[in-house]
């Protein structure tokens, strides 16, 4: 009887248990041992020990663009505490709730190219809208795109426009999930607005806090077709991003085993972000 | 929008009361402004996609075209290989979606109500692939499909989906753990095997979570970007995302077909989102919410 139940269990689960197999973990093994390796993608791979490895490191481009994406993950404290002021302003008795809600979600559900093209030409500096707004406010708004060192805050400013509506989603419904009570004992004790916000909302929302955060880390380090669409990375490099580079190295310098070194690379530091995220969110998160 | 003040307390109106009313005028501002700052440049884009060519770069703009160029979707339309790039996503998404849909369901039924050696231990296997950053196994993964032919076809597309995914296998777990085992064991008692009390009981009662599912299943493909661009190479199998780039080189100053081709490929997700919205944000916070 129990072995029937093993069986159906089983067969149940195979399919992904398979895929898992099939496209995850036979390629991690394998791009392991092509990260030791000069491959070009056609002929056999040849060992080269830790080449590939050691190039990597005195690569002073890899060090920009590392440095590129952490400068781009910028756009994630800004868009974390922006998405949070939406999502108090929401969590009012308001009406036109779903109206917000659909407006803040439109660049969640539209695809990244059509935006990307889109804000590609509101930066640009001659016939783009943002100049022109900011024109009439009497500022000369820089050449976004095409200077060096307005590239990376024009690319966190479409970063955060675009990530909020999923953040405000997620925020707005931990808010809702926050015992009306406590807010009710606090007010009882004398705490001000500001008091029981920081007192009591942050430490319940905390959960999520930490969720959004380590979510939209490891997509800021693997962001790619934005940046390929509206900079390709300039200017000089400015907005090649460290997926970006691999990309490059990868599929247009047919350098497999070159950007495998560079995929596990950047893997070690995603998983080490990762953790000690969790590992100081002890500090800092609550759970009921 | 005005906000009432309930007569109840009299013509007086208290101090919290007050309080609680420029609090929500504040958010109205706040949100307004907002919504304007998401809305404008959605509606530069629908405003562009009307104009004649050569008012596209009007400085100031205007935001209504004095005369509305509808050749400029005729043209996407008719002219570009945008229709088939939508007809091709669509065929490249749908097993995905449906069939993994189907085997993701019944993993998540497995690892919430079946017992079996090795359960957490593989839950947390699959739970692992989540972690795993796309890129490490995105190269290994054109690799793998080189070897076996499947560059420049939909396939690597198509039939890993189709395995289920992960994330899909939690959020539905997360559900099925919420209903109640009685009516299983009835099904128990009733002779019903674990398949068909999956098919009959457990698939009827989650729809709602199935339909949530799907639907980030849907918009996720139907955006995919990455993925056609690593392994499509021929322009008749290309989606509809790789198209829309396309018109970039193809179109270079002709905004205003870019703008009409980018206001067509939003319509579908756009319409899913409205019709589904309380499912839709109902998922995603759920998803959220477990993380």
């Amino acid at each position: 009887m129990k072995q029937r139940e093993y069986l159906w269990a089983y067969s149940f689960i195979a399919a992904p248990i398979l895929g898992f197999l099939l496209f995850a973990f036979i390629p991690l093994s394998y791009s392991v041992y092509v990260s030791f390796t000069d491959y070009s993608g056609y002929q056999t791979p040849v060992f080269n020990g830790g080449d590939n490895y050691v190039k990597l490191v005195q690569d002073e481009l890899f060090w920009k663009t590392l440095r590129n994406t952490l400068y781009s993950a910028l756009s994630i404290p800004i868009g974390m505490i922006c998405s949070l002021g939406f999502a108090t302003a929401l969590n009012q008795k308001i009406r036109g709730i779903r109206f917000f809600r659909t407006m803040f979600f439109l660049p969640t559900i539209s695809s990244v190219i059509a935006l990307t093209l889109l804000w590609k030409w509101i930066f640009n500096d001659t016939y783009g809208l943002l100049n022109h707004l900011l024109e009439l406010i009497g500022i000369q708004g820089p050449a976004w795109l095409s200077s060096e060192r307005w590239a990376m805050p024009a690319m966190i400013i479409q970063g955060v426009w675009s990530g909020l509506g999923i953040n405000i989603v997620l925020y707005l419904a931990a808010l809702q999930g926050v015992p009306r009570s406590f807010y009710e004992a606090a007010e009882i004790d004398g705490a001000n607005g500001w008091q029981r916000f920081r007192h009591i909302t942050v430490p319940c929302i905390s959960p999520t806090t930490l969720y959004i955060l380590i979510t939209a880390i490891i997509g800021a380090l693997q962001d790619y077709p934005r940046f390929q669409i509206m900079t390709e990375g300039g200017p000089n490099y400015s907005t090649t991003t460290i997926v970006y580079y691999l990309f490059q190295n990868a599929f247009r310098y047919m350098n497999m085993g070159f950007a495998s070194s560079m995929a596990w690379i950047l893997g070690f530091i995603i998983l080490a972000v990762t953790l000690l995220n969790f590992y100081f969110s002890r500090r800092w998160v609550h759970y009921e | 929008m005005s906000t009432r003040i309930p007569t109840a307390s009299g013509p007086w109106v208290s101090h919290k009361q007050a309080k609680e009313r420029t609090f929500k005028g504040f958010a109205y501002l706040f949100l307004s402004a907002g919504a304007l700052v998401m809305a404008v440049p959605f509606l530069w884009m629908l405003s562009t996609s009307l104009k004649q060519q050569g008012m596209e770069f009007e400085m100031p703009p205007k935001w209504i075209p004095q005369h509305l160029e509808w050749s400029n979707y005729h043209f996407v339309l008719f002219e570009s290989d945008i229709v088939q790039g939508f007809v091709n996503t669509l065929l490249i998404i749908l097993l995905p979606c449906l069939v993994g849909l189907f085997t993701s369901a019944l993993a998540a039924y497995a690892f919430a109500r079946l017992q079996f050696p090795a359960r957490n231990l593989l839950f947390g296997l699959l739970l692992a692939t989540m972690m795993i950053p796309g890129v490490v196994t995105m190269i290994p993964t054109f690799m793998l499909f080189k070897t076996i032919g499947w560059i420049d076809s939909w396939m690597p597309l198509i039939i890993p989906g189709m395995f289920g995914a992960a994330a899909a296998v939690f959020l539905l777990r997360q559900f099925f753990m919420t209903i109640p085992k009685e009516l299983e064991d009835a099904a128990k008692v009733d002779g019903m095997n674990p398949f068909h009390t999956f098919l009959r009981i457990m698939l009827p009662l989650s729809k709602p979570a199935l339909i949530t599912q799907g639907l980030l299943n849907f918009i996720a493909g139907y955006n995919d970007y990455l993925g056609p661009l690593i392994y499509i190479n021929s322009p008749e199998k290309y989606t509809l995302q790789l198209v829309l780039a396309s018109f970039q080189g193809f179109y270079t100053s002709q905004w205003t077909y870019i703008m009409a081709g980018s206001v067509l490929a939003l319509i579908p997700t756009l319409l899913v989102f409205f019709f589904a919205q309380k499912y839709f944000v109902e998922g995603i916070a759920l998803t959220g919410m477990k993380g």
